[in-house]
């Protein structure tokens, strides 16, 4: 098994229970494993959560870590994946001042070709809401960084996978015992 | 809490009664069968506690002087009867203080169920008065916790708890409960839990797995069975002596497998590890065939990961899927049950002797004999050993009893040389290594267990970590037997400073109380031996006690234990000197 260091995405079915977020990161901590990225949202299925994780390790870790994730009694699956196998995304906003969009002509330039989206304009500041990749959005904020950013943020990766999962078919499983 | 994602017991009557959280989870306790429980009472549990003077004859609450030692005295109930251990605590330090203890029993598996107070929900976040997050500190360190808010989610909380201590790879659990909820009243009715849905403690045993392996075994020269405690937890002693006896393959046990099989069965070859005996060790690199159950390939067993049996095949049977590959590839995993597993194993397995294999251990065994074991049990210097106290306890136990110890040589000793006919008889902190776990263990193995001799060997720099639980001893009439095998020194570290920092003896020398007084203090008969004629009339006396008994022996100041592994050593290179 490849030894080399790759970024993985993690992702993890579970129940919606306070403290299990604590419970799952504590696996990576413990393991002395920086976590890049971390999303956590209601997933496809009702009053099931997903968790979304992100981490540079060798897939042999990667394994260990997802069983150290499926043996939380809360946890109902937990599956690794390289980038290949995912669709994934983030997403970021920019709130700069409105005056630059007069004064600085370039700025309208950026904004139509990067694919972004103006949230909101006022008299003081507009807010630019961007999907894509990390390096794109990363460029965008390079090109911004040079007329000055008021506030700047990104989420976390968010993925599905191209294989199933086939978490539905469990918990339509447990029912039927 | 979502009631969807558990299965429960239906409670046919339907009924329900008004009562307050308090009274609710005394009453859910006695629904689980618990009659005994360990604790310390504090101001965020107080109506817990006044439900329990109101029910103390349904059920019995057995005050200690430390919350560490209720959750050791709740894993010794465990250790030795299968069943859920039970510790309670206030708010606070009484939680932090059943830390230790949570941890040493998900290090080693064992079904915990602690149950802390907390203060009133409103007062959560504020840095109350004995707050304490202790959800977030036990988290990493319990198979499952929970903080309960309002009483209506008691049942569903220790149904749930009780059924993911025991069930599968067993653990601690812990439940916070705030002061409001146990005041709180509900309409109360009790279902045990079935099932969690997130959760899948036994994995179904693949039956191809199982062929796969048994072909492995039939057509090895060389196989070598490791067990741990796996059998135990599985209840699969009587699977794993008919696979032994049926294919002949010599086994070993870790120190948590002691005792699976009785030690005086001609098959059972000894124990592996760092100071396990010589031939298994040696012999693991030997091998053509290794067939770990129940075990997970901790390093004190394996020494040196990369010269771990790397000529044999691995079979490895387990009920937890996240220890296949962890440390140790298998090349044949069997995930699921032992007892089922062990059971489809027998029916696949030839009928085999494997004798010239066998006559390897033999003639280890008799290298280690002359070099190690016949100073170590039959010494013939002035100074006494604590290998000849076992010796002596074994003639007069008749290797009937359970021996509780503590963590160091002395516990080493006592894994080495202790004999065992029953099965849970070996209780002593494998993983966590927590010193200050025999005496309270030993309380909660003999009040679980009456009927069998406990004798709790300790060294005496552990034993002064959980001291005041003779306190526990003397009020509750425990029987324990307390051997304390005192050589003045913390003996493990000062034999690593020896072997390894050039006899720099940091803070390893002890300077004693006397045990004696104090043990006298305690009203449990105690005495001192200090010299080889004493020692046998000593022993005599002490397990012909119907009461609680000390036995101090001063042992040989400066003696080691051996075969050692050094650590980060192959098993190969295990030393005898």
């Amino acid at each position: 098994m490849s030894q080399d260091i790759k970024t993985f995405t993690i992702s993890v079915y579970t129940e919606n229970n306070i403290g299990l977020l604590n419970r799952i990161s504590a696996i990576f901590q413990r393991r002395h494993i920086n976590i890049e990225s971390l999303t956590t949202s209601q997933s496809e299925i009702k009053n099931v959560n997903r968790f979304v994780i992100v981490v540079k390790i060798t897939e042999d870790q990667a394994i260990k870590v997802v069983r150290q994730i499926e043996k939380q009694v809360e946890a109902i699956r937990a599956y690794y994946h390289t980038n290949e196998e995912t669709i994934y995304t983030e997403s970021c906003m920019f709130k700069i001042k409105s005056d630059l969009l007069f004064e600085e002509p370039q700025i309208q330039n950026i904004i139509k070709e990067s694919d972004s989206r103006i949230v909101t304009v006022n008299k003081t500041f507009f807010v630019l809401e961007k999907s894509g990749r990390r390096h794109e959005i990363e460029e965008l904020r390079q090109k911004f960084d040079a007329f000055g950013i008021m506030q700047f943020v990104r989420s976390g990766r968010i993925s599905v996978t191209k294989d199933e999962m086939k978490v539905s078919e469990l918990l339509e499983a447990f029912k039927n015992q | 809490m979502n009631t969807e994602t558990i299965k429960k017991e239906e409670n046919k009557s339907g009924k329900t009664e008004r009562i307050t959280g308090s009274e609710a989870i005394i009453r859910c306790l006695i629904a689980e069968g618990v009659k005994t429980l360990y604790g310390y009472p504090g101001g965020a549990i107080m109506p817990v506690y006044d439900e329990l003077y109101k029910y103390q004859d349904k059920i019995h609450h057995v005050l200690t002087r430390h919350e560490q030692g209720a959750a050791h005295a709740a894993q010794g109930y465990a250790r030795i009867s299968g069943k859920v251990g039970v510790a309670m605590a206030t708010s606070g330090p009484g939680a932090t203080n059943l830390v230790t203890g949570i941890a040493d029993a998900q290090i080693d598996s064992t079904p915990l169920v602690c149950i802390t107070g907390q203060v009133p929900s409103p007062l959560l976040g504020t840095d109350a008065f004995q707050e304490t997050d202790i959800v977030g500190i036990s988290t990493p360190v319990t198979k499952w916790n929970v903080q309960v808010t309002r009483a209506e989610e008691i049942p569903e909380a220790i149904a749930k708890a009780f059924y993911i201590a025991k069930s599968g790879r067993p653990g601690p659990v812990l439940i916070d409960i705030t002061k409001d909820a146990q005041f709180a009243e509900f309409d109360f009715k009790y279902e045990k839990c079935t099932g969690v849905r997130s959760y899948l403690p036994v994995p179904k045993t693949d039956k191809d797995a199982v062929t796969e392996a048994a072909k492995l075994i039939n057509s090895a020269k060389k196989p070598f069975i490791v067990w741990g405690q796996g059998v135990i937890l599985g209840k699969a002693e009587a699977e794993l002596k008919a696979v032994v006896e049926k294919s002949g393959v010599p086994a070993a046990w870790t120190i948590l497998g002691a005792s699976a099989i009785p030690t005086s069965h001609p098959l059972n070859v000894g124990m592996v590890g760092m100071h396990g005996n010589y031939g298994p060790n040696k012999l693991t690199n030997e091998c053509d065939v290794l067939i770990a159950i129940g075990m997970r390939f901790d390093d004190r067993v394996t020494g040196n990961l990369n010269t771990y049996a790397k000529q044999a095949k691995v079979i490895h049977f387990d009920i937890d899927p996240a220890e296949i590959n962890k440390n140790v590839k298998a090349d044949v995993a069997v995930l699921g049950d032992a007892k089922e597993s062990l059971s489809l194993l027998l029916d696949a397995l030839n009928t085999n002797t494997h004798e010239a294999w066998h006559q390897e251990f033999k003639d280890l065994y008799a290298v280690e004999y002359d070099a190690v074991i016949k100073a170590d049990i039959l010494p013939e210097k002035e100074g006494l050993t604590m290998g000849e106290v076992l010796r002596q306890i074994n003639i007069h136990s008749g290797g009937d009893a359970a021996i509780v110890s503590d963590v160091g040589q002395h516990q080493m000793i006592a894994c080495r040389y202790a004999e065992f006919n029953i099965s849970k008889s070996n209780i002593t902190s494998g993983g966590l290594g927590t010193m200050g776990f025999a005496l309270p263990a030993a309380i909660g193995a003999k009040m679980a267990a009456p009927n069998r001799e406990v004798v709790a060997i300790i060294g005496d720099g552990g034993y002064q970590m959980n001291i005041q639980e003779l306190g526990t001893i003397f009020q509750q009439k425990v029987p324990v037997k307390i051997v304390v095998l005192n050589n003045e020194f913390l003996g493990m570290v000062r034999q690593w400073q020896q072997l390894f920092f050039d006899k720099r003896y940091a803070s390893t020398e002890m300077t004693n109380p006397d045990f004696v007084t104090i043990a006298k203090g305690y009203y449990i008969e105690a005495k001192r031996v200090t010299k080889r004629d004493e020692l046998e009339k000593a022993v005599k006396e002490m397990m012909a006690s119907k009461s609680s008994y000390f036995l101090e022996v001063c042992v040989e100041k400066e003696d080691n234990v051996f075969p050692m592994i050094p650590s980060g050593a192959s098993v190969s290179d295990v030393r005898l000197s």
